[in-house]
């Protein structure tokens, strides 16, 4: 039971209901809190999978990604389904599945993460500073963010890959210049009503500077929402990646990326779903993975949330 | 149910009965009662308080009678008969229909009860065509005639109108004319005039009164504040802690309590007229005050013409000039929109102002990033609203140590160690430190943003609202703390607030604001004792004093809402001219 006290109100009583009242967790708790968690294990567990893959790839894959293997197509020349000699099947070249997954499991953990996560810091650094210091400096950087909003990201993706030479960094960097835009208007409108908030105004009383401000009481504050973005942008970095590689500015064949795998094999799905169903279910699962355990840092570093696990 | 398998005779004529009413919540499978075993009759015409503190249960059976729990809250046992009906086991559509008809409730806030994109007469038809069928310029008629009703000035302009066009007076006319357009039999008002001024809480009782004089309607009064008890119930139901304490006529229970809680909880009620008992030497003026204001004005600009440039200005502090001696409170009070909340930003630095400013002999305006900062060690603020003062995601700990961390004094240990005498000065224990503040009460959360604010050693706190937010008792405890501050630091306060009773009770000396002027100024006794403007008396006058046998009249006066303080630019409202009336009781010369 919680601690009666002569003052005890409402809220105290509600937030019983929500909360058992313990000893607080010192912060170091936080990992462990977060293995404590079912769902954000089994993320972890699939995130690990695919890192794992990733880097053992030319250890684990049965064959070298680009090889097409002779017997990887029937006699009419058709791929193999899943089983017998492949585990997930080849593909119209007769290439074998699981080692193109293997390999592109690179490809795609770095353009999800990297990219992803280089999109999410400008944007963030965009909104907030737009977002806390208003005046003409917000305004240029907001109307700069509404400017790449309206212009088609295909279009300057395409143009800017256009430009550099194609590698997989320069792909990474050019989803990254065109994906920060959303997070920005976002982080934007949650900074300028978190800045309104009361106790920003009491750390102004208190002679506190701007950017104790913005980094011991904005930011945390906007975790959650970069929490939710990181982990939808995951499964869009990955598909614009799979796109500027069919449109021939992303990764260049035959280097494999699961999102080129789809994009390849897209027109031959009722012949050979595997092809598209595999790599999509691996997208679909490392974007999952991603927010589950996003989902539970989130929870975890919440303090009002604590002891709800 | 329990030993009252028949209701005693009394009970039958009883318009509501309400026997052994025990309300839960589930949570993971644990049931826990909020409200336990409450009963007690209402007859037709007849007003029954329900007061009390928060967590008290009070609101969560004005929910439970009109059915609209939260979902993992349910009446686990008991009856409320309305009318032989018992009201919690009611079909969910049966009670729809009720609901609004034979039932009605007004809310607390009136702004977040109307829907802000419908137009007043859009939602008043809406109620009516929902429960009655009529036809729609017959709905018009009878929303124009319960407007009228609530004297709301010109109902046929008002019903073309939006919520945020009118004022919260207003409003909160508007939520009872709603309610009370179906002719309920019984109408729920859950803290109906808490959010509004004074003067207008005493206009919207009186309201209440005369209709129920006039409809026999039969009225629940949930209310924290005595003051209002006694102005308006019939017979009070006190409860604590989900149960009920005492249940008495209202003279008897303000005369005789039976209870101890009750009379704890009467003796906390601030009263006017009490504040002379309390007699403190009026501490000297200083040669340097803490803080002086010269003609200090703060305006916002608004509107925007064709060329962008504004057309409007709101004259939110019009040339105000007072100053604050070492070691005194000094009150601020005025009703919402009289700009005293402005005043103690522009103190902060939180709104730029006009006019001479200063702190400690230094003057604000022109200071440059680190004066400011240093500034900001003299001065220190505490807030209406704790849970929204402080971050949530911050311990309380690392709350009241910032301070000395922003201003980069002592070390982690030194700050360490300072924050733990704070905590320890202000009743809260240490192992509470490493907590985060939705863990703590209201009255809790408050100390801690006082000790926060004196972690710097300031000279002066500006307490903005600071206790308005507390139930009575915790809020005499916190007023107890800022004294016992005070005499050991011999910090000085600024205390703003709109509750005069309270300000009566702390005050060495106070400013009456009105539309931005300061229409009274002089020492407690000056203005209480002798008030000489026509609005400090109409706010003293509206006050509730916790005494039903002093019970204020009723005499209709025509509905005011405080003119507005925004002006076109180049037309700046008239300034008032203060005159002394003898050792130093100012009074503007309007009156």
């Amino acid at each position: 039971m919680a601690r009666v006290t002569p003052e005890q109100p409402e809220e105290a009583i509600l937030a019983e209901l929500t909360q058992r009242p313990n000893a607080p967790v010192a912060p170091a708790g936080a990992l462990r809190r977060l293995l404590r968690r079912k769902l954000a294990l089994f993320g972890f567990a699939i995130i690990a999978l695919v890192v794992g893959g990733a880097v053992f790839a030319p250890l684990i894959a049965p064959y070298a990604p680009d090889e097409q293997l002779f017997e990887g197509l029937t006699l009419f020349g058709e791929p193999m389904p899943p089983g017998g000699g492949f585990l997930m099947g080849t593909d119209l070249l007769g290439r074998d599945l699981f080692s193109r997954m293997l390999y592109g499991a690179q490809t795609s953990l770095l353009i999800g993460v990297v990219a992803n996560g280089v999109a999410l810091l400008i944007g963030t650094i965009v909104g907030v500073l737009a977002g806390y210091l208003r005046g003409w400096i917000g305004a240029v950087l907001m109307r700069f963010t509404d400017l790449m909003m309206a212009f088609p990201a295909l279009l300057l993706a395409i143009c800017l890959a256009a430009i550099f030479q194609p590698s997989l960094w320069i792909v990474a960097m050019v989803i990254a210049l065109v994906n920060w835009v959303q997070t920005a208007r976002v982080v934007y409108t949650e900074t300028t009503s978190l800045a309104e908030r009361e106790f920003i105004a009491a750390e102004k009383t208190l002679g506190a500077s701007g950017a104790r401000i913005l980094f011991k009481h904005i930011l945390p504050h906007l975790v959650p929402t970069l929490i939710v973005w990181g982990t939808l942008g995951i499964s869009v970095t990955v598909l614009l990646e799979a796109t500027l590689s069919f449109l021939g500015v992303g990764v260049q064949p035959p280097t494999p990326s699961w999102g080129n795998i789809i994009f390849e094999n897209q027109t031959y799905f009722q012949a050979a779903p595997w092809l598209v169903f595999i790599p999509g279910a691996a997208i679909l699962l490392l974007a999952l993975a991603f927010n589950l355990v996003g989902d539970a840092l989130r929870d975890v570093l919440d303090p009002t949330q604590r002891g709800n696990d | 149910m329990t030993q009252i398998a028949t209701a005693p005779s009394g009970a039958e004529a009883a318009l509501l009965s309400v026997r052994d009413l025990t309300v839960s919540v589930k949570d993971r499978g644990v049931v826990r009662p909020l409200v336990a075993g409450l009963s007690f009759d209402l007859a037709a015409g007849e007003t029954l308080a329900i007061a009390g503190e928060s967590g008290s249960g009070k609101s969560i059976t004005s929910l439970a009678l009109m059915g609209l729990l939260p979902n993992n809250v349910s009446v686990t046992s008991g009856q409320a008969l309305l009318e032989g009906t018992d009201l919690p086991s009611l079909p969910e559509a049966r009670m729809r229909a009720w609901r609004g008809a034979r039932v009605a409730m007004i809310f607390q806030e009136p702004m977040t009860s109307l829907n802000p994109v419908h137009t007043i007469g859009s939602q008043m038809t809406e109620v009516i065509r929902a429960h009655e069928p009529v036809s729609a310029s017959a709905a018009r008629t009878a929303a124009i005639e319960a407007l009228r009703k609530v004297r709301i000035p010109e109902p046929e302009r008002r019903m073309k109108q939006y919520p945020h066009e009118l004022s919260g007076g207003m409003r909160q006319r508007v939520m009872i004319a709603m309610a009370l357009v179906l002719r309920p039999v019984l109408l729920i008002a859950d803290e109906p005039t808490t959010a509004l001024d004074v003067t207008v809480q005493r206009e919207v009782l009186e309201l209440l009164r005369d209709l129920q004089k006039e409809t026999g309607t039969a009225i629940i009064l949930i209310t924290h504040d005595m003051g209002v008890v006694a102005e308006t119930a019939d017979r009070v139901v006190v409860m604590r802690h989900g149960r009920m304490v005492e249940s008495a006529p209202v003279e008897q229970l303000f005369a005789a309590p039976t209870q101890d809680y009750t009379r704890a909880l009467l003796a906390a009620v601030p009263r006017l007229g009490t504040g002379a008992e309390r007699a403190k030497p009026l501490p000297p003026a200083a040669p340097v005050p803490v803080a002086r204001l010269v003609d200090a004005q703060v305006h916002f600009d608004i509107g925007a013409s064709f060329l962008g440039r504004p057309t409007h200005r709101v004259h939110a502090v019009e040339g105000v000039s007072f100053d604050i001696r070492p070691g005194e409170t000094f009150g601020l009070v005025g009703e919402s929109g009289c700009g005293k909340s402005t005043i103690a930003k522009s103190l902060a630095g939180l709104v730029p102002h006009q006019g001479h400013v200063e702190v400690d002999g230094q003057a604000l305006a022109g200071l440059t990033a680190q004066g400011r900062r240093d500034i900001c060690r003299h001065i220190q603020m505490v807030f209406q609203d704790p849970m929204a003062a402080l971050d949530p995601r911050m311990t309380v700990g690392e709350a009241v140590a910032e301070p000395l961390l922003i201003h980069g004094i002592g070390t982690p240990k030194e700050r360490h160690t300072r924050a733990a005498e704070l905590f320890e000065r202000v009743g809260l224990t240490l192992e509470q430190m490493t907590r985060y503040p939705h863990e703590f009460s209201g009255g809790q959360r408050q100390r801690i943003c006082v000790a926060r604010a004196l972690a710097l050693k300031p000279k002066l706190i500006i307490c903005d609202e600071s206790v308005s937010a507390l139930d009575v008792s915790v809020q005499a405890q916190v007023l107890e703390l800022l004294e016992e501050l005070q005499r050991e630091t011999g910090v000085s306060y600024l205390f703003i607030s709109h509750d005069m009773a309270v300000v009566e009770n702390v005050v060495d000396r106070l400013a009456v604001m009105y539309l931005g002027q300061i229409v009274e100024m002089g020492t407690r006794d000056q203005v209480f004792g002798n008030p000489r403007h026509n609005y400090t008396k109409r706010l003293l006058d509206a006050v509730p004093i916790p005494d039903p046998l002093r019970r204020a009249r009723a005499h209709a006066r025509p509905v005011s809402d405080i003119p507005s303080p925004i002006h076109r630019i180049g037309n700046a409202p008239n300034r008032l001219p203060l005159q002394d009336i003898g050792d130093g009781h100012l009074v503007a010369n309007d009156w």
